[in-house]
């Protein structure tokens, strides 16, 4: 039996559910995870990522040494032919050297070599092109003081708010909608309260597989607390086993659908009037617009039979206590925000908000999405959501950092699309990327590969060189989760600690020490007055945000030692708010918005008969710079695409058999897994891997006012191939999992 | 409603339904226990909990059976001691406690001997690993269940294990005994988190323990397992 040095309790890397975690540590190598049984959140249960998938941390492929391009060493210029920039194969092969210019090579370097290289060419930019020209991905992953800084550093020493993070690709069709409607942008109430709901409706979210810990409390909602579930959603995904109704909508018209259970409680007269007269306003307006949405007409578009629409609105509407978990199934369209609209209708009718146990649920999905947007990683707000053509905000934030008055941009920013389609002359010219993959997150890669060429000067802050770090100039090795304190935000404003179970390998560093350096380094070249960065802890980092965040007030790292405070936590004294909008919603009134409906971009035609939709895996993470280079990638080593029977029968394909996948914007070829997991006319791909990328096929169309692509649905053919064809035709998922 | 009883002599009030071994912790009197788990259903399989009520023909299992008025329990008479160390000694007869500290201890209390049983048939199996994130031991299975409820409805609700076996030859198995990658289990680990003894162990501990070294073990997993279709 080993005896660990230490025990380190810190906060699960993965997703928004936010489970605490005892790392388990001999001689600097976590070789065990457990967690304790009265631990907020979890109770004790992880899932596979959770307990197992820590081991990137230590990959071999991992880099812990600053990285530069020859070109900047020996001052040539840059090279061209930037598409061979995978010096390291997808196989982890280096590529021979024959294949590329030696001045593209990347050669190992001290830090302050590397942050001198960055800092001399992103003050060069700014200074010929100034703000706009400069951008920068914040990381959902890293801790709210990592987004904090960053965010600071372009805002205060670039002056420009082109400044995004993945929420913008995952959420942003929630975050507007709730914006508008209610003026917040977080789950209203915690997610351990679903055992307190007796309806609740779980939407566009395959909970089982992305936030498992949260599918547990939703099982034991409906298995020991009698609470009924019911499922809308295009995939048989594993809840519906549980569900009392299964709404197997065509996917994209969750409009519809949503709309017309709004339109059952209207006409059956379920409508909870007193919520509606005392919190609500725009109800006539609405009405106007509902009147179409009749469930006949939804069960035309949606496939979802009108007499199922009728049953659950008038499920949802009776009950005691209601809520609505949702997840990206909503928001990843071209009209996210009216889909996530939708939703939020259905609560006001119902008064299925404000209280325990009900509310509106946007289940998060990084680790610390919620913290990393709270923290003002967005091009239009400040920390603390305060907007940033607002000159009063823009005042607090100019104290707060010693810039002279006016100096902040009131321009909003580019978001993270805009960011990359704007890399031209003229445009974007420098972008410095903290722990994100837009190479394999963003939609139509194709697209995106032809935009980050068109870069400058490119900054990978990152722990693995990703599909994205590739194409960098200047490579920063930063620490993962079990090497740096901090605090992560989770799904439900849990505020919680980040521990390090040992000291950063090689030479990484943090990412707020790496920030710190490298922006009092710009400071100099700049020859401007410091904002302070100055820090002896992550804390007081913290603490800076919370003196003008009145969110974040109240939270020190004392008070979260043990589990976490629920923000808003507006003093020091202050408990938390597990429950929001009690007395009133923070736009004052909840406004109703009349809703269309609008198909999605691309439907399905003779020649793409299919409508592909795209989403995670339990065993993966996102774009897979950690999980694909952990054990996990054992357990799940290939993309798989699934199709119905019927749909697989009529185009001779059996399971295991490998299959071209294509759109109008690329192809890719998997293996099939013929299943009735998924719909007739839809096939499902996961995104998380490279070598068979599903959002090179995806339409980057975007949402007008969140500014979302459209990841949930586009027009695709499947033609079965070779085995040959395959990335890695050697290789087979046995999984009996469903 | 609360109901007045008497534990070993001294009168405790509990609330109804309590069980008897929460009322005993509740009290400061120590029960011994080894199935029990305060995240799992108890099912006093173990019986180490075990208790003397008067008037009952039979030791009762403190884990489940709840407290009622006027009971008179004694928790560690000599019955109650003489089971206990029986059923120590008829495990470390049988299966390997090595890494069950818990039990070496409550042995050592109760003066339970490694040698009671000498003809005792070993239940010994070969440690499987059939999947990259967990091995299992089962010759240091003690059968507490623990791993299948959690598996089932106490957590995970996943039923990927359950008994396989009568009488003797009872084991903790998948159905028609798959690999793990092949049943409907979820690699959450939930068993590995509550098992007492180190059957069920985390991968990369097992290989720590087998004298790998850190930079060894970050290698396995960059190997591509290769297997033919179908």
């Amino acid at each position: 039996m080993i005896k660990p040095d230490r025990i380190t309790t810190t906060t699960c890397p993965y997703c928004g559910v936010g489970c605490t975690l005892q790392l388990h540590v001999k001689d600097d190598f976590i070789y065990k995870v457990t967690s304790p049984f009265d631990s907020p959140v979890n109770h004790g249960n992880l899932c596979v990522k959770g307990r197992f998938g820590y081991d990137f941390v230590y990959h071999p492929k991992r880099v812990t040494t600053p990285l530069v391009r020859r070109y900047l060493l020996e001052g040539k210029p840059k090279p061209e032919g930037r598409e061979q920039v995978y010096a390291i194969s997808v196989d982890g092969k280096p590529i021979p050297d024959s294949q590329i210019s030696n001045d593209w090579d990347w050669v190992e370097t001290d830090w302050g070599t590397a942050l001198n290289f960055v800092a001399d060419n992103l003050v060069r930019i700014y200074k010929r092109d100034g703000s706009d020209a400069m951008a920068v991905y914040c990381c959902a992953k890293a801790t709210n003081e990592d987004n904090y800084l960053l965010q600071k550093m372009y805002r205060a020493l670039f002056r420009t708010n082109n400044v995004d993070h993945c929420t913008r690709l995952c959420h942003a069709g929630s975050v507007v909608a709730l914006q508008q409607a209610v003026g917040s942008s977080a789950m209203s109430n915690t997610a351990g309260q679903v055992i307190m709901n007796d309806v609740f409706i779980v939407t566009g979210s395959n909970t089982s597989e992305n936030h498992p810990i949260i599918a547990l409390q939703m099982k034991e909602a409906v298995q020991k607390h009698g609470a009924k579930m019911i499922v809308v959603d295009p995939r048989r995904i594993d809840l519906v086993d549980m569900a009392e109704m299964w709404l197997p909508l065509k996917p994209g018209t969750n409009v519809p659908v949503f709309s017309a259970m709004a339109h059952v409680i209207v006409k059956e007269n379920l409508v909870n009037w007193e919520f509606v007269k005392d919190r609500t306003e725009n109800f006539d307006e609405f009405m106007e617009s509902l009147e179409k949405f009749t469930p006949e007409y939804a069960e035309e578009i949606s496939g979802v039979a009108a007499e199922d629409i009728r049953k659950a609105a008038r499920m949802y509407a009776k009950a005691k206590n209601g809520a609505i978990y949702w997840g990206m199934g909503i928001s990843q369209l071209s009209h996210g925000t009216a889909s996530a609209l939708a939703l939020i209708h259905l609560a006001f009718l119902t008064g299925h908000v404000g209280r325990d146990g009900t509310g509106l649920n946007p289940l998060r999905g990084q680790n610390n999405v919620q913290g990393a947007s709270d923290m003002g990683s967005m091009p239009f707000h400040y920390p603390g959501y305060m907007r940033v053509d607002n000159p009063e905000n823009r005042a607090k934030w100019e104290k707060a950092w010693n810039i002279e008055e006016g100096g902040l941009n009131l321009k909003l920013g580019l978001t993270t699309t805009e960011i990359l389609s704007n890399a031209h002359e003229g445009g974007i010219r420098a972008l410095y990327i903290m722990g994100e993959n837009p190479m394999m997150s963003e939609p139509n890669l194709n697209e995106t590969r032809k935009h980050m060429t068109h870069l400058e000067f490119l900054v990978a802050q990152d722990i693995f060189i990703n599909e994205s770090g590739a194409f960098a100039d200047v490579f920063l090795p930063a620490t993962p989760f079990a090497e740096k304190d901090g605090t992560f935000s989770n799904t439900d404003r849990r505020v919680q600690r980040v521990r390090a179970a040992h000291k950063p390998r090689g030479q990484a560093r943090p990412d707020w020490q790496i920030i710190c350096d490298l922006a009092l380094r710009i400071e100099t070249r700049l020859g401007v007055s410091t904002a302070h960065w100055a820090y002896s802890n992550p804390e007081e980092i913290l603490r800076e945000m919370g003196s003008v965040n009145p969110d974040y007030a109240g939270i020190t790292y004392e008070r979260i030692d043990k589990v976490g405070l629920i923000y808003p936590v507006p003093t020091l004294d202050h408990p938390g708010t597990p429950t929001l909008f009690t007395e009133s919603f923070p736009r004052g009134r909840g406004k109703f918005h009349p809703l269309d409906y609008v198909p999605v971009r691309e439907e399905p035609d003779d020649e793409y008969p299919f409508i592909l939709t795209t989403g995670r895996l339990l065993e993966h993470w996102h774009g897979g710079t950690m999980t694909r280079n952990s054990s996990l990638n054992e357990a799940y080593p290939e993309a798989r695409v699934e199709i119905h029977p019927a749909d697989a029968e009529i185009h001779g394909i059996r399971n295991n058999d490998p299959v071209k996948v294509q759109s109008r914007r690329g192809e890719i070829v998997v293996r099939a897994t013929v299943t009735e997991k998924t719909t007739v006319g839809v096939v499902f791909l996961p995104w998380h891997f490279h070598e068979a990328a599903a959002n090179l096929l995806t339409n980057d169309a975007l949402d007008p006012q969140a500014k979302i692509p459209e990841f949930k649905a586009c027009a695709v053919q499947v033609f079965p191939a070779r085995e040959s064809d395959l990335p890695n035709p050697d290789v087979v998922v046995e999984r009996g999992r469903y | 409603m609360t109901v007045t009883f008497l534990m070993d002599g001294k009168e405790v009030t509990a609330q109804d339904g309590q069980t008897l071994l929460d009322v005993a912790r509740e009290n400061g009197i120590e029960i011994p226990t080894i199935c029990f788990h305060e995240a799992t259903t108890a099912n006093a399989v173990c019986r180490i909990c075990v208790v003397e009520v008067e008037g009952m023909r039979t030791l009762q299992p403190s884990c489940i059976v709840k407290a009622a008025t006027n009971m008179k329990v004694q928790t560690r008479s000599e019955k109650v001691v003489r089971a206990r160390k029986t059923i120590l000694e008829m495990l470390s007869a049988t299966m390997d406690l090595s890494e069950a500290a818990d039990i070496q201890a409550m042995m050592k209390e109760y003066g339970a001997r490694d040698e009671r049983f000498p003809d005792a048939v070993r239940r010994e199996s070969d440690i499987k690993d059939d999947n990259p994130m967990y091995i299992r031991d089962y010759s240091k299975c003690l059968l507490c269940w623990r791993c299948v409820q959690v598996c089932a409805d106490d957590a995970q609700f996943t039923y990927a294990i359950n008994f396989e076996g009568r009488g003797y030859e009872t084991q903790i198995g998948t159905f028609f005994d798959k690999a793990i990658p092949q049943t409907t289990c979820v690699l959450c680990g939930q068993c590995v988190g509550v098992c007492p003894t180190g059957a069920l162990k985390p991968k990369r501990e097992f290989l720590l323990e087998k004298g790998k070294t850190p930079a060894e073990i970050s290698v396995m997993n960059t190997g591509r397992k290769q297997r033919k279709p179908r």
